[in-house]
């Protein structure tokens, strides 16, 4: 402790100056909200949309994938078979209700999608007067991608192929063992073990 | 004798007035001129005050949203100046709530005690030019003129709002609320001391209690004869002082939101509680406007407003740098709630009892001296500067020594680390 240490004046007037020095310079870091919208990062992870195909057909093919992977349980799918002029799918989802009061916007159903049909978008500013009005349906999930597939910071991000990548699997990498695997384990021997016969192969 | 020759000279000056009144003439008693100009000013104050409070604490909310790069409020009216309006709005349609384990009269009582001490305090204050023959005859710049013991009715007045504290604190029947009511009279009774000695200097130069004597005096002089020069120290230690008799960060120990939730207005709502922080902010006007006119010269302008200076509109030039300057010890209030944190209870008493009133008895003990041996009262100014650097010295010496008794403590070395280094191998 020395002198003018003691006497507390440079402390307070090192306080003061930094002080004044902010409200001089006329900086603000925050933001006038209603007016001026927020910059959000494009990682952004808000109220979830349906994607639709190149045939405004839903995309999803009622996996159960998100609704298995979702850890709040807010995803409800009821399938249906899908109608014979539809050969690209099996089912289709009759019903589709994802609550978004017990969602956690984790990004985990949009993780597991095998067709990139369950995206969530930059919407964060959602409200409903009553809890049923906030259950979204599967109308309503579409309707966000109708509102927000244009919008540059929501792209849809499925660029591959008509469903998804997963649709369009002729063949999956080859994978060796990863661990040196006894003589005796005929299953790790088989050099593809990844490989599904598409339906050109099987036919010809 | 001179008690009631004081009192003769009193009564002389208020007749003269009277008689200077036109309406005097016109049937009415004697007093009744005196006694409309009073209630004029009372009502002018009073209403005034609430108003000018509000603004304060927008100021307050502007000014920190500005040193923390926020706007501030903006949203009522144009840059927020409405804000005040809705504020109060608020305060008064809330639910007031009372709650059923407080004592009720004692729990009604204390907001009232606090707004009425700080409002009384104001009545000696003169807020303006007094005593100035261009002010037009019904504008009178003190409630109550002429009171010989203004300085005394100030303090005696000012200490008792910490009744409304202390009986709030204990009316709410809560552990917070009594913690915060016991720190605060702690407080209060610990600060009292250095805020009376300190200015007990500036009452022995001017040879009055009378505050508006003691603005006269420096007016008169101008600008070399304000308090300031000869009283710095006092002067600081007066602001310093004040700050904790208002309860104001960094000695708000009393509210203290981190530990103590709000301290002794943790159960009022509404309007009660607003009428807390209207004593508050009142405190704080005070507070400005007496050190203003105790050490910075009231009215007092260099070539603005000087005693010889005589030009239109000059009373109202007087009260605009009268409000000015106490204006400018608001913002310094505020500034420095938003810049120092605030004191631990032990840091707040050794402040008090340790440095401030040793050093303002010192400062005492220093005037008493160049008055009975009639020396410069400049060396006032110099004897200021050596008690500060006497202190300076004496608690760093009685830190480093308190710091050496510490286990572990490592005294600090002005050697290069290198010399360090090279002694450590030597010693190995």
């Amino acid at each position: 402790m020395g002198f003018w240490e003691s006497t507390f004046v440079p402390a307070i007037m090192k306080g003061l100056k930094t002080t004044l020095k902010h409200v001089t310079d006329r900086k603000t870091v925050t933001q006038q909200y209603p007016e001026v919208k927020p910059d959000l990062p494009l990682h952004y992870r808000g109220v979830h949309r349906l994607n639709r195909d190149e045939k405004d057909r839903v995309k999803c093919v009622a996996c159960m994938m998100c609704a298995t992977a979702c850890p709040a349980n807010c995803i409800s799918i009821e399938a249906q078979a899908a109608p014979p002029e539809w050969p690209d799918r099996d089912k289709f989802p009759k019903s589709f209700v994802l609550d978004e009061l017990r969602c956690i916007y984790c990004g985990m159903c949009e993780e597991a999608c095998p067709v990139d049909a369950i995206e969530l978008t930059h919407i964060y500013d959602l409200t409903g007067e009553t809890r049923e009005s906030l259950m979204y349906d599967r109308e309503k999930l579409l309707g966000v991608y109708d509102q927000t597939k244009d919008n540059p910071r929501d792209p849809v991000r499925t660029k591959r192929g008509i469903l998804g990548p997963a649709a369009e699997f002729h063949s999956l990498p080859t994978l060796g063992p990863a661990t040196v695997v006894p003589d005796s384990d005929r299953s790790a021997k088989n050099p593809t073990a990844g490989v599904i016969k598409s339906k050109q192969e099987s036919h010809s | 004798m001179r008690q009631l020759a004081g009192t003769g000279m009193h009564r002389a000056t208020i007749d003269q007035r009277a008689d200077a009144q036109p309406l005097a003439k016109s049937g009415y008693p004697r007093l009744m001129p005196e006694l409309l100009i009073t209630l004029l000013t009372i009502s002018v104050v009073v209403g005034a005050i609430p108003g000018v409070c509000n603004y304060l604490i927008l100021l307050e909310r502007k000014l920190s949203a500005w040193m923390q790069d926020r706007i501030g409020p903006n949203r009522v009216g144009p840059m927020g100046l409405f804000q005040p309006l809705a504020d109060g709005i608020k305060l008064l349609l809330k639910e007031d709530v009372i709650p059923p384990h407080v004592d009720k009269v004692l729990f009604l009582i204390a907001p009232a005690i606090s707004v009425f001490t700080a409002m009384l305090a104001f009545a000696v204050v003169p807020f303006g030019p007094v005593n100035d023959a261009t002010v037009p005859a019904f504008i009178r710049f003190i409630i109550a003129p002429n009171i010989d013991i203004g300085l005394i009715f100030i303090f005696a007045i000012g200490s008792l709002g910490v009744y409304g504290v202390v009986l709030g604190g204990w009316a709410s029947n809560n552990k917070y609320s009594a913690l915060g009511a016991m720190r605060a009279s702690a407080q209060v009774v610990s600060y009292e001391i250095p805020l009376g000695m300190s200015v007990l200097g500036i009452a022995l130069l001017s040879g009055t209690l009378n505050l508006e004597k003691i603005m006269q005096l420096q007016t008169d002089g101008g600008l070399l004869s304000w308090n300031i020069w000869f009283q710095p120290l006092a002067a600081i230690m007066f602001f310093t002082a004040s700050l904790a008799e208002a309860n104001r960060l960094p000695f708000d120990l009393a509210e203290c939101e981190q530990e103590l939730i709000g301290g002794w207005h943790t159960e009022y709502s509404a309007l009660k509680w607003a009428l807390f922080f209207l004593g508050e902010y009142t405190h704080m006007i005070t507070i400005s406007f007496l050190t203003s006119i105790l050490f910075l010269g009231g009215w007092s302008f260099p070539f603005i407003a000087e005693a010889s200076s005589a030009y239109p509109g000059l009373w109202l030039v007087k009260l605009l740098i009268l409000s000015g300057k106490a204006f400018f010890f608001l913002c310094m209030m505020i500034m420095l709630r938003w810049t120092i944190p605030r004191f631990r209870f032990d840091q707040l008493m050794e402040l008090a009892w340790k440095v401030m009133i040793p050093l303002s008895l010192a400062n005492l003990v220093m005037v008493m001296f160049c008055k009975h041996f009639g020396f410069s009262q400049w060396w006032l100014l110099v004897g200021s500067i050596a008690l500060f650097a006497a202190w300076g010295t004496i608690s760093a010496r009685l830190r480093e020594a308190e710091l050496a008794e510490r286990p572990g403590y490592v005294k600090r070395k002005k050697v290069v680390p290198a010399a360090v280094h090279a002694g450590h191998g030597a010693h190995h």
